[in-house]
């Protein structure tokens, strides 16, 4: 800590960072453009200028730009002085000179930076009267618009796309005030993070496309701190409705998680909340054999007796919340709780679970990704299954060429002289993987096997680094040539980190990432573990244990269950068709509770509405086992409940007893932590619904939420109170404490003269750090510390091939392999079609022609007419077909099939079996 | 004799360059050897004995620059950097030395990368000099063959290879940081200093970076001394310089004379002075970005130091000359335009404030001017100082505003009052 003096009053910062960071971090407003917290100081826009003086005498002093001056002991500087203030109105000016000034046409209008900096400035009064260069603008794709007029040139968007997130397709154009910022041409954005050039641009030209669709002001949107449903790393998310509907979701800042940004599966998947596929009313399944809605009452009593009179068992979801499935699990007893998966996908989240707490080696957060300085991916395509994970990563490349900055004392935070100092040069990432992933740009070698051999490069790389690790037999010299420089690489680093993850469907995988990571952590390494997973709850899941869908499915073989309450569960995703249908048939009853139709709920006896994320809360399991609670953002529709609710509702109904056991969430968490001792931490993630602030709760509305009394004139004229909200400190209205919340109940980013997102600066400990209160969530798992790693002994032998045969691994899409978000109209325009690739070797052996070819797969019994891709980066003998795309949902893989030329005519796309 | 022009007086009546065999014959790469046979602190404490500095614009004393560049030798390669990139309006001198003389250069160039231990040179020229681009092609591959560039020049462990980048062409290419990032292939912009481009370089390495006259000076420096090259000057800045004279005079041209000749010298005995019945009213002493003198300050030497009295500078010493028959307004639209559109895009005050101070004037010259368009160019002339725009582009664009809104503001006033340009 050092001493600055601020119009001559000493005030305590941080060593190293710059004066920006500085006064913002003290509560001054400075305005600014081109600094962005993650991004950093360039120093282009010079919107940030103060004065600074050499010391108590000088009167006179230099404007700077704090952005880039590092503060300094002793340093005085003036915000106030007429000069700088005179200067940034002038700054200002300037931007305004061509701007178009159509903010109540601009999607940004009302929580715009460029808005608050100008009446920051004072800058009032129009002085050109020259006309304005204008720009053509261009279509970006499905979630980003594009009005290039508004831009004032910060040069934040490129700097986020290009250097910060790794993207090649955006740039800028031109030259003097005609620079433009884009693309080549018109066309969809080839990042994964597009979307958050939405939140970065400090204007309106970038704005959220699936917003305009239903267009919301933020003033008007109600808000609540959410987290992420599309992938097992629970970003931290704001979403916000108005009318009922789900308008967007923005990134929540979390310094552990996400920090400022989300993958653009994450932001746009939440369509899916407003589909037509929506599950709305209860639905009971009539003599006609049609699924009609029915009053509430009547569905509880259908269901009531089926779980009375049957043998009944309950699957839960790795999608469901931690309640959701704890109240099912309660509901029909322990020993007749399913956890929701595949044998194959239970084994390896209890594989994951183990690995993480069994061992030596700590597992990471995001953030703490972001500091390892070498890394190894072990058969994860991380931007197609944990797309957050790859951006983490990319940071984390950096870090050792970072280091000759430091050596060259220039501040890390000074981008513009640290990407020259690092040039194009990446720290040591290296790929072992089935095909080219989206992050072999990155890599310093790669290596392609089938999964098999990656498990053994894995484990032939932990006896490198430590010879007490089970050896791999047999290890040919090619895998040994690229293991040996790893297992190096890995020694030498600070802080290595081994990435895996469950979409090969191997658990030998799983563990060869943990005996890597054990073996540096027993050479004495600060190393790293981390896989990924594959629903936002997955790890919650295993931790509430619960058998998979085969023992679920031999106990209606057997005659012990009739009866099957499925929770936000489609089991066609998890199990094959045989196996779907031979459930139904076995049981007498099927009772589905979910919010989207899908196989199972169209097949279900009786189906009962579910809340989606957007209107329950809950508390999920992240891939590294942290523990998070999310919230409602709107009040689910009327006959629409979270599913933990129907349970309690169902225990009463079934003569279970008087009242649910559960009646609001407070006493279901309650009782899930007295019940888990890994959860008895829960409760504390968030204040209770009985916490108030002065004696208010926490308005999910902004004070200018406008036509409140309006909403309703259509059918009354008088307003109605607002929905009350028995579950959460949180209350839809406009009406609370002005104070600021805890940081688990902050529901959107607000402060005076700061309407956008930069507000986020007001509720930091400093700017870019954490929350005042500290980022909510909490890991519930911690490694063991051992004498000697508790090494798997796995011999996976090398992967032999077949005659005539392919092992199909699947393929992981952002758009498309994750259901919900594949319901998300702009996510699905995104979604690939179905495929089988196969490298051009492979492909000539088995005489197919080539690309576009019809060819039939006979997989796990099933014929599927698919058209070729030729991918010439696939290992010898592997095929590989999207992931969680019919049809090949719900298909164990990798499995071996066989190809062969598709007989003329049929239909594409998985026709009969 | 004494060569008192030792940077032109081999130049060819005919405009061909002088070839290998011809410089060789006039005692060329005799510096070089003389350099190879002294350390490479030696050859830059020479440098620091002639008072060479830089001719680029900015004067900065070419050996103290050097010297800047760190001793160890941890960060490898060290590059050598020569700005041809040449587009100050009214600045034609760099092209004479390498279309007139290519091998003076070329010598410079190997003996500053001795002396700084890189062990590439590149020479970035501007696009649009064509002939340039291929006789100093020709002249480094005639280089090569004889053994001056290559591995082990002239027998000794010093290898050097040059190359050649032809500037894709803006005026701010010519920045010194941002002739770096064209060089490297990014946008033109300017880079944040410090570091400075002896710490922090072309690809991120220690890297000399100097204008074309500079470096033609050191041959010279090594071959007759130090003290022979402080002699030629006039004043404390030693050698001599290519001044120049465009705009309103009887013969433009370019004269090698020597440092701290004076304005007047340079404009009515060189130049033969403005056209018969037309009066001298001011001159731009260095290209376009320097400010206003006027016939008051025309017995100044022009060197490095003595300008700044009359609130100019030396810049490039390419004079620009104003007559009585020319709109000063007009003239400062013409430069404003060129100033607005090379703004390479980066900083707002430049950006969007040349644009701005370019529409102001062009009303003016239509008649369309207002009494507030003259206080807000003053304001821009305020405002846009170096540390407040990003680079010395912008504060090169508004000196020589600055100075015509003192020295001609009757002018821009009765462009207002009269709704017309005097001179339309
Ligand atoms: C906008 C701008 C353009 C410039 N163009 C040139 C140029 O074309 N040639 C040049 O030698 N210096 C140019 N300079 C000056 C260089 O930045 C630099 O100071 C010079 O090349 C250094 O060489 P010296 O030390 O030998 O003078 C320019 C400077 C600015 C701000
Ligand atoms: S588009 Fe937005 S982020 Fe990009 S430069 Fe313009 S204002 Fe800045
Ligand atoms: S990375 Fe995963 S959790 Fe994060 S926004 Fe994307 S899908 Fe959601
Ligand atoms: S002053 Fe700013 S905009 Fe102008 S050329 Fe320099 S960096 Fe670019
Ligand atoms: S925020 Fe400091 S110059 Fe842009």
């Amino acid at each position: 800590m050092l001493t600055i003096y601020i119009h001559n009053e000493p005030y305590r910062v941080k060593a190293g960072i710059n004066l920006l960071e500085a006064c913002l971090s003290l509560g001054f407003n400075v305005p600014y453009f081109c600094w962005h917290p993650a991004i950093k100081s360039v120093g282009a826009c010079r919107q940030c200028a103060v004065k600074v003086f050499k010391g108590p005498e000088d009167t006179r002093g230099t404007l700077l730009m704090s952005c880039v001056v590092p503060v300094a002991d002793g340093m005085r500087i003036s915000i106030d002085d007429p000069e700088a203030v005179h200067f940034r109105a002038r700054v200002i000016e300037w931007l305004m000179l061509n701007h178009p000034h159509d903010c109540p046409v601009c999607d940004e209008g009302g929580e715009c930076h460029l808005q608050d900096m100008t009446v920051m400035t004072g800058h009032v009064q129009r002085r050109t009267r020259f006309p304005k260069r204008t720009h053509v603008n261009q279509d970006l794709g499905p979630f980003v618009a594009h009005e290039m007029n508004r831009c004032i040139q910060c040069y934040r968007c490129q700097r986020f796309y290009c250097d910060y997130a790794g993207g090649r397709d955006f740039g800028v154009f031109g030259w003097h005030d005609g620079v433009y910022f884009g693309r080549a041409q018109s066309g969809t954005l080839q990042s994964e993070f597009a979307g958050n050039l939405v939140e970065v641009c400090p204007t309106g030209v970038f704005t959220d496309k699936s917003l305009a669709q239903h267009y919301t002001r933020k003033w008007d949107l109600t808000t609540g701190p959410s987290i992420c449903v599309h992938c097992g790393l629970g970003c931290n998310t704001i979403p916000g409705a108005r009318y009922g509907q789900l308008r967007r979701v923005y990134s929540r800042f979390n310094s552990q998680v996400n920090g400022y940004f989300l993958c653009d599966r994450g932001r746009y998947g939440y369509e899916f909340v407003n589909s037509d596929r929506r599950i709305l009313q209860p639905r009971l399944r009539q003599e006609d054999g049609s699924l009609a809605p029915v009053a509430k009452a009547q569905a509880l009593a259908f269901v009531g007796q089926a779980l009375q009179r049957g043998k009944a068992i309950g699957i839960g979801s790795p999608r469901a919340s931690l309640e959701t499935n704890f109240a099912l699990r309660k509901l029909v007893g322990a020993e007749h709780y399913f956890q929701g998966e595949s044998a194959q996908k239970s084994a390896i989240s209890e594989a994951i679970l183990d690995c993480l707490q069994r061992g030596p080696t700590p597992t990471v957060s995001l953030h703490e990704v972001e500091t390892c300085d070498a890394v190894l991916l072990l058969g994860e395509d991380v931007l197609n299954t944990a797309p957050m994970l790859g951006l983490a990563i990319r940071q984390a490349s950096r870090n050792q060429p970072l280091e000759e900055v430091a050596r060259l004392n220039v501040p890390f935070w000074l981008d513009l002289v640290a990407r020259l100092i690092t040039q194009d040069q990446i720290g040591p990432i290296f790929i072992a993987a089935t095909g080219a992933t989206r992050l072999d740009g990155l890599a310093r070698q790669i290596y392609r096997a089938a999964p098999d051999d990656l498990a053994r490069i894995g484990l032939a790389i932990a006896h490198l680094v430590d010879p007490t690790a089970p050896e791999v037999s047999r290890l040919p010299d090619d895998a040994f040539s690229f293991a040996h420089p790893v297992a190096e690489v890995l020694k030498a680093a600070k802080r290595p980190l081994i990435v895996s993850g469950p979409s090969l469907g191997s658990v030998e995988l799983i563990h060869a990432a943990a005996n890597a990571a054990w073996a540096l952590t027993r050479a004495g390494k600060d190393a790293r573990l981390c896989y990924a997973a594959e629903s936002c709850n997955s790890l919650g899941a295993a931790m509430l244990g619960g058998g998979d869908l085969t023992a679920a499915l031999e106990l209606l073989r057997s005659g012990q269950a009739d009866t099957v309450l499925i929770v936000e569960n489609d089991l066609r995703r998890h199990m094959p068709e045989n196996d779907f249908e031979e459930l139904l048939s076995l049981a007498r009853c099927v009772i589905a509770v979910d919010h989207l139709e899908q196989a199972t709920t169209q097949r279900a006896h009786c189906v009962l509405p579910a809340a989606t994320f957007a209107e329950a809360e809950g508390t999920l399991i992240n891939n590294e086992g942290r523990a998070q609670r999310f919230y409602k953002v709107l009040p689910p529709p009327a006959a629409v409940q979270e599913s933990w609710r129907w349970m309690g509702e169902l225990w009463v109904a079934s003569g279970r007893g008087e009242a649910s056991p559960w009646p609001n969430f407070d006493a279901i968490v309650a009782a899930l932590a007295s019940e888990f001792a890994i959860f008895k931490d829960v409760p504390a993630l968030a204040p209770p619904a009985s916490f108030r602030q002065v004696g208010q709760k926490i308005g999910r509305q902004p004070h200018r939420y406008s036509g409140r009394t309006a909403e309703t004139a259509d059918q009354t004229v008088f307003e109605p109170p607002p929905p009350e909200d028995a579950d959460s400190a949180l209350a839809f209205s406009m009406e609370g404490t002005p104070l600021e919340p805890p940081s688990a109940l902050i529901p959107r980013y607000w402060a005076p003269g700061w309407n956008s997102l930069a507000a986020l600066n007001k509720f930091q400990i400093e700017v870019g750090g954490p929350l005042h209160d500290g980022d909510p969530g909490q890991r519930l798992i911690a490694p063991k510390p051992y004498p000697q790693s508790p090494y798997f002994k796995d011999f996976v032998s090398p992967f032999a091939r077949r005659p005539q045969q392919f092992l199909v691994v699947p393929h992981h899409h952002i758009y498309g392999s994750e259901p919900l978000s594949a319901a998300s109209a702009p996510v699905a325009s995104l979604c690939p079609k179905p495929y089988i690739a196969l490298n051009g070797a492979d492909a000539a052996a088995a005489g197919i022609a080539g690309a576009d070819q019809e060819v039939v797969l006979s997989l796990a019994g099933a014929s599927l007419r698919l058209s070729v891709i030729l991918d010439s980066t696939l290992a010898a003998s592997l095929a590989a077909v999207p992931a969680g795309i019919a049809p090949f949902e719900g298909l164990d893989l990798p499995a071996w099939g066989t190809i062969a030329a598709a007989p003329a005519g049929g239909q594409r796309g998985g026709g009969g079996s | 004799m004494i060569e008192d022009k030792p940077l032109t007086s081999r130049m060819r009546s005919d405009g061909r360059a002088v070839s290998l065999q011809e410089y060789v014959a006039a005692g060329g790469y005799q510096g070089l050897r003389a350099a190879l046979q002294l350390s490479r602190h030696q050859v830059i404490e020479q440098v620091a004995h002639s008072n060479l500095k830089g001719r680029g614009g900015a004067g900065f004393p070419t050996a103290k620059k050097w010297g800047l560049i760190p001793t160890d030798l941890a960060r490898q390669p060290r590059y050598f950097v020569v700005n041809a990139d040449e587009m100050e309006p009214g600045t034609m001198k760099d092209r004479l030395l390498m279309e007139g003389d290519p091998h003076q250069l070329i010598e410079g160039m190997i003996i500053g990368s001795y002396a700084v231990y890189a062990s590439v040179a590149y020479l970035f020229i501007r696009g649009e000099y064509r002939q340039s681009n291929e006789v100093m092609k020709q002249a480094i591959a005639e280089a090569y063959q004889a053994g001056y560039l290559g591995q082990k020049i002239l027998g000794s462990d010093f290898g050097l290879d040059l190359h050649v980048h032809t500037s894709a062409g803006r005026y701010m290419c010519g920045e010194e940081t941002a002739t770096l990032n064209a060089l490297e292939g990014k946008r033109a912009i300017p880079r944040f200093k410090p570091p400075h481009p002896p710490v922090v370089g072309v690809w991120g390495k220690p890297t000399a970076f100097n204008n074309v006259e500079t470096i033609c000076c050191v041959p010279h420096i090594l071959r007759e001394g130090a003290h022979y090259f402080r002699s030629l000057s006039r004043t404390e800045d030693g050698g001599t310089k290519i001044y120049g004279a465009s705009g309103r005079v009887k013969t433009p041209g370019l004269w090698e004379l020597p440092m701290g000749t004076s304005a007047r010298e340079i404009i009515f005995e060189h130049a033969g002075g403005v056209p018969d019945g037309c009066r001298f009213r001011g001159c731009l002493p260095g290209g376009a970005s320097t400010a206003f003198l006027l016939e008051d300050h025309l017995d100044a030497p022009m060197d490095f130091m003595s300008l700044q009295a009359h609130g100019s500078r030396l810049g490039t010493g390419t004079l620009v000359v104003l007559d009585d028959t020319v709109c000063p307004v007009g003239m400062m639209l013409s430069l404003e335009i060129f100033f607005a559109r090379e703004s390479c895009g980066w900083c707002t005050p430049c950006r969007e404030g040349l644009p701005w101070i370019a529409a102001m004037l062009e009303a003016l010259e239509k008649g369309q001017g207002r009494q507030e368009d003259l206080h807000i160019l003053q304001e821009h002339c305020d405002l846009l100082l170096l540390g407040r725009t990003f680079c010395a582009l912008a504060p090169g664009a508004v000196d020589p505003l600055r100075s015509a809104l003192k020295y001609f503001h009757d002018d821009f006033r009765r462009h207002v009052i009269n709704r017309r340009c005097p001179w339309s």
